[in-house]
């Protein structure tokens, strides 16, 4: 592959990230603009959210056995095993659900949404929609980032739940536990300033990942490969830009709710 | 005749019934270093027959893409009835493309609903009927084009001149007064490719429908066109009805009419 100069290879990204950014506002602003697609936006919702949630649901689990055991190994040397339960409860609701369930639904809806957009630019569908009069990016962008804005936090929030529930499984095969004691100790110290800013900031995860996704879907050329080349930008730039925004949102939220970093 | 050789004029609209149904008014179009459109100006009588002819790579589909809207032109205006599409957005361009139908070549169906709900789909956006009566609309647009039994099937499952006949149902859907066909023939067995042209010249004639159609199938342009446009390199080299094209003393012209591969 011939080099190209760093120069024109810094404005040809500079030129990218001003095109995902014009992409993005107008997907934000689209989103308070009539009309609404309110029967895609529903279908969306499904497809992007309801059909997630098994995944979510089953890795949360496996999360929550993983954790408990990497907790009981390391809590058991100082004789605080009964705090398993609570500190598997805040790793998962103030970060590791947030951020497991973010990182596996841009594998699954970032490379979804660039695919099928994708595959749609390159048949013509997308041209097809204009030509019958209808906003193709209302009806394809649009209503998918309101899907993913909705979806992230019910989804993180069955993520934080299968977690417990499945740190709750480890624990009464270890130790025999009930599931009313394990979820007392595990409600002890987290409250809704734990929940709902951690929750909440998946909100932009969903918009980094539907508009991503849908721009680099909407923007595919090349036929199937470029299909294929979208789909995989989808994942790993959405997933890029999860974790490096995950670390300004958790700066922005211990200085707007100090108690969340239990401080 | 000397002026089917030459033509780069807007002709005027004295084939059909008068008043133009579409116009361009030197138009020009280039992407990025090519340019793919040089000052084309050219007017289509309502009720005509309008084949836009030419080498691969000449500016026929681009052309097309201008009347409706898909495209926007770098210099000039292109009009449907009174309307200057080309300056056109948002619900004004909406109503303008309503219309309009477009045929695209692979059809461009949507591929995630099925071939009658892909017919249905414009009424769905665009009337007030209810959903019975949009199935039985549909459904008599898919009889129209022999596709009767094909209702519940995907897209997927119909073979390439099937894909053709419910593009174009779809395509007619909201009963166009004025009809863009791509490459009608391309990828059909002559057969199929004689049933979709049967069609086409039925809507012109008993339905009135104005037809521009790209093509590179001559046999199917004399028989559709009342009047054939060739482009070569972006700009029109001639224009007149099928007898007098044929008198062209361009060797471009003739070799392209003669062609044993044409079609």
């Amino acid at each position: 592959m011939p080099d190209r100069p760093a120069g024109s290879a810094v404005a040809s990204l500079l030129a990218t990230v001003g095109e995902v950014s014009v992409f993005g506002g107008k997907a934000a602003r689209q989103v308070f603009v009539p009309p609404f697609e309110f029967n895609e936006t529903v279908r969306q919702i499904y497809e992007l959210g309801v059909r997630s949630a098994p995944l979510i649901a089953v890795s949360g689990m496996a999360v929550g056995v993983v954790l408990s055991m990497h907790t009981r190994a390391s809590l058991e040397r100082f004789g605080a095993e009964s705090m398993i339960p609570s500190g598997l409860a805040i790793a998962l609701v103030r970060e590791t659900g947030p951020l497991t369930a973010a990182l596996l639904l841009s594998g699954r809806i970032g490379a979804g949404i660039g695919a099928e957009l994708g595959a749609m630019r390159v048949t013509e569908q997308i041209d097809a929609l204009e030509a019958s009069a209808v906003d193709a990016f209302r009806f394809l962008v649009v209503t998918r980032v309101i899907a993913c804005v909705i979806a992230l936090p019910i989804l993180t929030t069955i993520m934080n739940f299968a977690g417990m529930l499945g740190g709750y499984f480890a624990e009464t095969a270890a130790t025999g536990m009930s599931l009313s004691l394990y979820f007392t100790r595990a409600f002890s110290l987290i409250d809704m300033s734990d929940y709902i800013p951690a929750t909440m900031k998946t909100t932009v995860f969903g918009f980094i990942i539907a508009t991503m996704s849908s721009y680099l879907g909407f923007t595919t050329t090349s036929g199937t490969e470029g299909v294929g080349r979208a789909s995989t930008r989808a994942v790993v730039m959405s997933s890029i830009l999860i974790i490096v925004s995950n670390v300004i949102l958790v700066r922005l939220i211990f200085f707007f709710f100090p108690t969340a970093g239990g401080q | 005749m000397a002026q089917a050789a030459t033509a780069s004029e807007p002709r005027a609209a004295d084939r059909a019934s008068g008043k133009p149904a579409v116009r361009l008014d030197h138009v020009s179009k280039a992407f990025g270093e090519l340019k793919v459109l040089d000052d084309v100006s050219f007017e289509v009588p309502e009720g005509c027959g309008f084949v836009i002819l030419g080498r691969s790579g000449t500016g026929k589909s681009v052309t097309l893409r201008h009347i409706i809207g898909l495209v926007r032109p770098d210099k000039g205006r292109v009009f449907v009835a009174e309307d200057e599409i080309s300056a056109l957005e948002g619900k004004e361009l909406g109503r303008v493309r309503r219309k309009m139908g477009f045929l695209f070549q692979n059809a461009a169906l949507f591929d995630s609903i099925s071939v009658g709900e892909n017919v249905a789909f414009p009424m769905r956006r665009h009337s007030d009927l209810g959903d019975a009566e949009i199935r039985k609309r549909a459904q008599d647009k898919l009889a129209s084009v022999g596709l009767e039994k094909e209702y519940e099937k995907m897209p997927g499952d119909l073979s390439g001149g099937m894909r053709k006949r419910a593009g174009l149902a779809r395509a007619l859907a909201l009963d166009p007064k004025i009809l863009l066909v791509d490459e009608p023939s391309a990828g059909l067995d002559p057969i199929t490719a004689d049933e979709i042209d049967e069609l086409l010249l039925k809507l012109k004639e008993q339905g009135g429908v104005t037809l521009i159609i790209v093509t590179h199938n001559i046999p199917s342009a004399r028989r559709l066109g009342d009047e054939l446009l060739m482009l070569h390199e972006g700009k029109i080299i001639a224009q007149g009805p099928p007898d007098e094209m044929d008198k062209s003393d361009n060797e471009i012209v003739r070799a392209f009419l003669t062609s044993s591969h044409a079609g």
